[in-house]
């Protein structure tokens, strides 16, 4: 019996084998969707950048060389020079680092946040509901980069002020969805099922409701993603995100603004980097939305 | 206390949803052991009652007794392994992203008992369900197997008391059969007491003991079983009932 | 005479990753002005059989058949803006559910009005007039109050006998009824189905009645076929139905209890006896 047969078996024989058959299915069907595969090729290859950017940077992030200033893209310098002589390529494939923590931190702080927070107002409803969605809602009510902004300049310009700033700004929306969801859930046969089997609420929520909601939400966090990177590089771009000399890509076009009508790859190979990897992002979103959808899932 | 005592007593209960009152003055005593009927349209309020007794229906007046103990108004855990509930969408009663092995494992994980894999497997051969069904997903089931593993699902804390809410409507003719042949055998075996509700007579004449037909919120006439077989109900609606059943059979 | 509608060798079948599968295997049928019942159980293929006519089953679904002709039209040839004129005016159908099949936020009356007018061209009195006429037809009482309320305001019966007189008000030849009372309660079925009878006999309509009940369907019609797993497994006289031959047909004819059951055990359908697995 090769791999593929075990995960596909109609009848598995251990949990395991069940879940894992099931991701199989969901990794076939994204494998089917030629823009998620460019979306996870895209995300993939960030990953490894971020990994492996050490050894792939041809020069230091920080090396500066005053003498090569400006220089265009060239053999030596694809990306060319900046106007303190360092390499752009090398200081775009680092800044790939940074990026990748902010992507990260942002999903990991915010989503569970959001989806918790949702799950917990839609499953008891009444003030508990009205409570934290009133202030979901102030939240929502602003728009998320003043908001994230205002943090920053309260709690200090910083990379990691600024992770904070914008995972405070992007729960809210992952808690409406996760209350619309939760609101359509609580009410299933199969939710009555388990509360008459003596479950306590934090158990329904926490084992029946979360996992129901979380495909919506892997979805809507990943189409998110090129949300937080803009926010990320607006930050940087007006100098409240990452501090020089870190090569943050805003911040790196927000250096490159004083000399874009000469030379130009100064702010535009950060630029695209933030593009691709955007698009990498709402790609592999999209594929996910089309595969994870529990209502055109089981046909 | 001596001589008989209900399983199931309800005395005066009135039950509403927000201001609306759609039970009113209900009495029934069901005994140990037995099949007992609600039948009545949609909205006559048996579905309620069941959901009141199981406590997913808190708001009610009067006095429900389960086992002799009067029952409070949430659910409740000494209750939930005393009588548990069978719905009637298979197809909605089931968690889409559980195996069938860790929604029968639930109730025991939650009550914390052990032996969880055996116990497991000796319901889905109760239920007649094949122990490759184990750790399937709803979806990979028909409508007939999860019905089965809903009542698996039921009987996996030994409850003593089962509700079932129209059980076989959503469910083909040969299905409904096997489930109902089914539902007959786990009476027999482990001595459950049934209060179904059902809009179908036939299934009552083949399942229950005695039956209560409901209208707007009040029983209207309790019955035997042998009196619907042999067409010997009194009340106006319950004739009425009768002849539109007969009609189309 | 010729037939109303013919159907020859009627195939459904739609993509899995398993490669095509085949819902409606090949049927043959034809309906006259008479009463058709199509009976099985789920995934027997008689609601697509009764969609199929009206090419309403949608892409990737594959309907191919030797002939499917309604009065001399080949209905396979037909393209959408000709099967639209078919639709409703000729051929019309009642679905399961009439909270899905009503429009929500278009009055009763108007979405009676819209089926009438689509068709044909009437000035605003007679179309009133049709409209209140219809509904009374459909023995709604108070015709004039029912035409002003919305769907929501309209129990399941009543939501159901609209659906009737907005799919009658044309005038069509043929009626198909998929499972048309199965979302109503017993005493409301009879009612409506009891509406429905009348109206085919009175005017002279085909009707075809798709069901998963053998009694209702050999109640309401003049003659049955059994579906099952696609293909028609025994065509009778509704009155011959328990002189049924093939073991399908017995099986679930026994199995189904009666009012006075005194079997301890209900006979299952031995589904390996015929299905050929």
């Amino acid at each position: 019996m090769t791999t593929r047969d075990w995960l596909l078996e109609d009848s598995p024989s251990s949990r395991f084998q069940a879940n894992a058959g099931r991701a199989y299915r969901v990794f076939t069907a994204l494998l089917r969707n030629p823009l998620s595969v460019v979306g996870g090729v895209i995300i993939l290859v960030l990953i490894l950048t971020a990994i492996f950017a050490p050894w792939i940077a041809p020069y230091s992030a920080v090396g500066q060389d005053l003498a090569n200033r400006l220089a265009p893209p060239s053999g030596t310098h694809w990306m060319g020079t900046d106007e303190l002589g360092r390499d752009i390529f090398s200081r775009v494939i680092w800044g790939s680092q940074i990026t990748l923590t902010i992507v990260g931190l942002v999903a990991l702080i915010s989503a569970p946040l959001g989806l918790l927070i949702g799950a917990i107002a839609g499953y008891f409803g009444g003030w508990v509901d009205r409570i934290l969605m009133g202030f979901t809602d102030i939240f929502l009510s602003m728009p998320k980069l003043i908001l994230a902004l205002a943090f920053v300049a309260a709690l200090g310009p910083g990379i990691n002020n600024a992770i904070i700033a914008i995972a405070i700004t992007s729960w809210p929306a992952y808690a409406r969805i996760a209350r619309a969801e939760t609101m359509t859930i609580r009410h299933a046969e199969f939710i009555s099922a388990v509360r008459l089997q003596g479950a306590g609420p934090i158990r329904i929520i926490v084992q029946h409701i979360l996992p129901l909601c979380t495909s919506s939400m892997i979805v809507r966090v990943t189409l998110d993603m090129a949300g937080v990177i803009l926010t990320a590089a607006g930050l940087g771009f007006i100098g409240l995100g990452a501090q020089p000399p870190l090569p943050e890509w805003g911040a790196m076009i927000s250096r490159g603004r004083t000399f874009i009508l000469d030379q130009w790859w100064v702010a535009t190979m950060p630029g695209f980097a933030i593009i691709i990897v955007s698009l990498g992002f709402c790609f592999l979103g999209d594929g996910l939305r089309d595969v994870l959808d529990p209502k055109s899932e089981g046909k | 206390m001596g001589g008989h005592m209900s399983t199931i007593s309800l005395k005066n209960l009135d039950i509403s949803y927000g201001d609306t009152k759609v039970v009113h003055g209900v009495n029934l005593e069901i005994a140990d052991g037995e099949s007992f009927a609600l039948v009545g349209e949609s909205g006559s309020g048996k579905s309620t009652i069941l959901r009141a007794i199981a406590g997913l229906a808190p708001d009610w007046t009067g006095e429900i007794s389960v086992l002799g103990k009067a029952r409070s108004h949430g659910v409740d855990r000494d209750v939930s392994r005393q009588c548990q509930m069978v719905f009637q969408d298979p197809y909605g009663s089931l968690h889409p992203r559980k195996t069938i092995d860790a929604t029968l494992s639930e109730p025991l994980a939650i009550h914390g008992i052990g032996n969880r894999g055996e116990r497991v497997e000796a319901m889905l051969k109760a239920v007649g369900l094949d122990q490759r069904f184990r750790f399937r997903f709803p979806h990979q089931l028909s409508g007939g197997q999860r019905q089965r593993v809903a009542i698996a699902r039921a009987l996996m804390l030994e409850p003593k008391v089962l509700l079932l809410d129209e059980p076989t409507s959503a469910l083909d003719v040969s299905v409904q059969a096997e489930i109902l042949n089914l539902l007959k055998r786990l009476r027999r075996e482990q001595g459950l007491t049934y209060l179904m509700v059902t809009h179908n007579l036939p299934v009552v004449s083949f399942l229950c003991d005695r039956l209560a037909v409901m209208r707007h919120g009040r029983i209207v006439e309790v019955a035997s079983v042998e009196q619907l077989k042999h067409g010997q109900l009194t009340a106006d609606y319950s004739r009425e009932l009768m002849a539109a059943t007969v009609a189309s059979v | 005479m010729a037939p109303m509608l013919e159907v020859k060798n009627l195939r459904v079948s739609f993509p899995t990753h398993r490669g095509r599968v085949e819902v409606v295997k090949g049927i043959s049928f034809d309906v006259g002005r008479e009463r058709l019942g199509i009976v099985g159980e789920s995934g027997s293929g008689k609601s697509m059989t009764g969609r199929a006519i009206l090419k309403l089953i949608r892409k990737p679904g594959l309907v191919t058949a030797d002939r499917m002709s309604f009065d001399g039209i080949d209905i396979l040839s037909q393209n959408e803006k000709q099967m639209r004129s078919i639709r409703g005016a000729r051929i019309s159908m009642v679905m399961q559910d009439p909270k899905f099949s009503l429009n929500p936020v278009m009055t009763v009356g108007q979405q009676i009005a819209e089926a009438l007018v689509t068709h044909e061209k009437l000035g605003r009195r007679e179309v009133n007039e049709r409209i209140l006429a219809m509904l009374d037809a459909v023995r709604i009482n108070d015709p004039k109050r029912v035409a002003g309320l919305y769907p929501h305001e309209v129990s399941g019966g009543m939501g159901q006998r609209v659906m009737i007189a907005m799919m009658l008000i044309p005038e069509p030849e043929l009626l198909i009824a998929d499972e048309p009372t199965s979302a109503l309660d017993v005493s409301v079925q009879a009612q409506v189905l009891d509406i429905i009878d009348d109206l085919v006999t009175r005017k002279g309509m085909g009707l075809i009645l798709i069901s998963h009940d053998l009694n209702l369907v050999s109640r309401y019609c003049d003659r049955i076929l059994v579906m099952n797993s696609g293909t028609v497994v025994e065509e009778c006289a509704a009155g011959q139905l328990d002189k049924a031959s093939h073991p399908y047909t017995r099986g679930l004819l026994a199995a189904m209890p009666t009012m006075n059951e005194n079997r301890d055990e209900l006979p299952v359908l031995d589904r390996t006896q015929w299905a050929g697995t």
